[in-house]
């Protein structure tokens, strides 16, 4: 245990020792911060062209749903920018410490792959939820104006942190195997839109394998945490998903150590 | 404390080492020798389970480095050739990390790091960035590192690469004052630092274990043999003739050029240089030059690995 929180704040660290923290919050943060301000106008605008109808045609008052409106679209704003984001995060997690040799430290230091693998999974998880806390900060100026519904809010916040895991797990798994930065980060981006894009060819595919399709995207699942529903079903997809990747990581990791 | 027996290693067609055998006792310093690509790192790396050999054996401190790898690990600290630092860190952090993954306890943490901080001298500079540092510091921080936990065995790979001459010293006598204490793997292709330093050495080329000695023995043996290299103006029979009374003489080796002048190559195990040039002079040859050539290490190895490749 002692060896997993010395390697998890290691890591963290690390993310803040090199510019590049820096670089992912702060793109992060602007994109979704503009995806913000263009929901937000549109969601005014909206507003304006109902109270010019109101008064042209004297209908009573309608209360326009800001959930529904701004917040929603809003969440699949910031899902679309994570799966550009967590491959550049996930990218050095491992393929660093091959890089410049400190896996030599690690294997030969008495911790276990297992022990690697889950601390840079949650070092990198918790680097993205971080990455997460400016859009909080965007939703929280609603409150002040507005009366949005907070649990939808709170659900989809779990979903995009489960999401996030499971494109971590991918991210690392695709880390261990290359110690070129670059190329983990395309990688990883590839297989993660890949993961996503799957769903948008299951109308075409038979029923069944249509169906299996479905349920392997990973934007699917997060509708429902979007509108305020978490569902087990969907969160013990993100937890396998997780656990699949991390096993994968851990196996490739055994076997670069013990390949003969 | 160490038993290696059989040790062999393929890199997929490729064979590192094969059948390495040695044995290292408690408090003892043994020195690896041999030229680049040889086999230390993969032997030192196998020593500490950083990979599991193709096969054979090693224990370490009595534990299996395969079935109890964890344990070997624990009680073993590894320098590897190029020093695993993280560069983005100061040096307390780093070496604050490492004790923490070598399982120090909180309580003894700071102790254990102003402890090695202080036998690898990089006090100066604990609290700058890694990255930032001097090779030598850097190659001391990974000293420190392998010294964290005051582990029973150290091994080194090339420990005194990249420093100068002042700072080669200072590491000499730190791993001179490791023995007793730590029973000490280091490897070099440098002869003079493992006679200073080491008890025992075993010499690899080609993967193998061509020789196992004192480097007394080992010197002496290099001294041993002695070079005479002359060029001579004259015929390679008479040449020949000139030194056949010299009965220190163990291999000559005559290589006429076409301008009249032979090159020639003498072996022999005293140094006869005198008699050599009054041989030569007597016999109304032209000595044009004289010079003697120590063996050098690579001599040895050549010799070391063409004699086991011959048997």
């Amino acid at each position: 245990m002692n060896a997993i929180t010395a390697i998890f704040n290691k890591e963290f660290k690390s993310f803040f020792y090199s510019p590049i923290a820096f670089v992912i919050i702060a793109l992060f943060t602007a994109i979704t911060g503009s995806f913000f301000y263009l929901n937000l106008n549109s969601f005014v605008e909206a507003s304006l062209m109902d109270q010019i109808y109101q008064q042209q045609y004297r209908m009573g008052p309608r209360t326009l749903n800001v959930n529904l409106m701004l917040i929603r679209p809003y969440f699949y704003n910031i899902v679309l920018i994570s799966l550009f984001v967590l491959p550049l995060i996930t990218m050095r997690l491992y393929s660093e410490e091959k890089r410049s040799g400190t896996v030599e430290l690690l294997y030969t230091t008495p911790v276990t792959p297992f022990q690697i693998v889950i601390a840079k999974f949650f070092a990198g998880l918790a680097f993205y939820v971080v990455t997460l806390v400016p859009t909080m900060f965007f939703l929280s100026i609603l409150f002040a104006y507005g009366e949005p519904e907070f649990w939808p809010i709170f659900s989809a916040y779990i979903g995009l942190i489960l999401m996030g895991a499971a494109y971590v797990s991918v991210g690392l798994f695709i880390s261990t195997t290359t110690e070129n930065q670059i190329i983990a980060a395309i990688g990883s981006f590839g297989l993660s839109l890949l993961l996503w894009v799957i769903g948008f060819g299951a109308g075409f595919a038979g029923q069944t394998i249509g169906d299996v399709m479905n349920y392997l995207s990973i934007i699917n699942h997060f509708e429902d945490f979007a509108q305020g529903v978490i569902d087990t079903s969907h969160v013990a997809y993100y937890i396998l998903f997780s656990v699949t990747g991390l096993y994968f990581s851990l196996k490739m990791i055994e076997s670069v150590k013990w390949r003969a | 404390m160490i038993h290696v027996e059989g040790l062999t290693r393929y890199y997929g067609e490729k064979r590192a080492i094969s059948d390495v055998t040695f044995n290292v006792n408690k408090g003892e310093i043994l020195g690896l020798l041999g030229p680049n690509a040889a086999g230390k790192t993969t032997t030192m790396r196998i020593l500490t389970c950083y990979m599991p050999p193709t096969s054979g054996k090693a224990t370490v401190g009595g534990f299996d480095i395969f079935e109890q790898s964890i344990d070997v690990r624990r009680i073993t600290g590894y320098l590897p050739e190029s020093p695993p630092l993280y560069v983005d860190f100061t040096v307390n952090d780093y070496l604050d990390f490492v004790a923490k993954i070598k399982g120090v306890e909180k309580s003894r943490r700071p102790k254990e790091i102003d402890n090695v901080v202080e036998k690898a001298s990089i006090g100066d500079v604990r609290h700058r960035i890694i990255g930032k540092l001097s090779k030598g510091y850097k190659q001391r921080v990974g000293l420190a590192q392998a010294l964290l936990n005051n582990p029973q065995i150290v091994i080194l790979d090339e420990p005194t690469v990249g420093l100068d001459p002042k700072q080669i010293i200072e590491i000499r006598e730190l791993i001179k004052n490791l023995r007793g204490e730590h029973t000490v793997i280091l490897s070099s292709h440098i002869l003079p630092e493992i006679e200073q330093t080491c008890e025992r050495v075993v010499i690899i080329s080609n993967g193998k274990v061509v020789a196992e000695d004192t480097p007394q023995n080992l010197t002496n043996r290099l001294k041993g043999g002695e070079r005479t290299i002359m060029q001579i103006e004259g015929a390679e029979n008479k040449i020949r003739d000139a030194f056949k009374d010299i009965v220190q003489i163990k291999n000559l080796i005559v290589t006429p050029a076409d301008n009249g002048i032979c090159q020639v190559e003498v072996e022999s195990e005293a140094d006869i240089r005198k008699e050599l040039a009054r041989n030569t002079v007597q016999q109304n040859l032209g000595l044009l030059e004289l010079s003697t050539d120590k063996f050098t290490l690579e001599d040895i190895f050549l010799h070391l690995t063409t004699k086991e490749e011959a048997a």
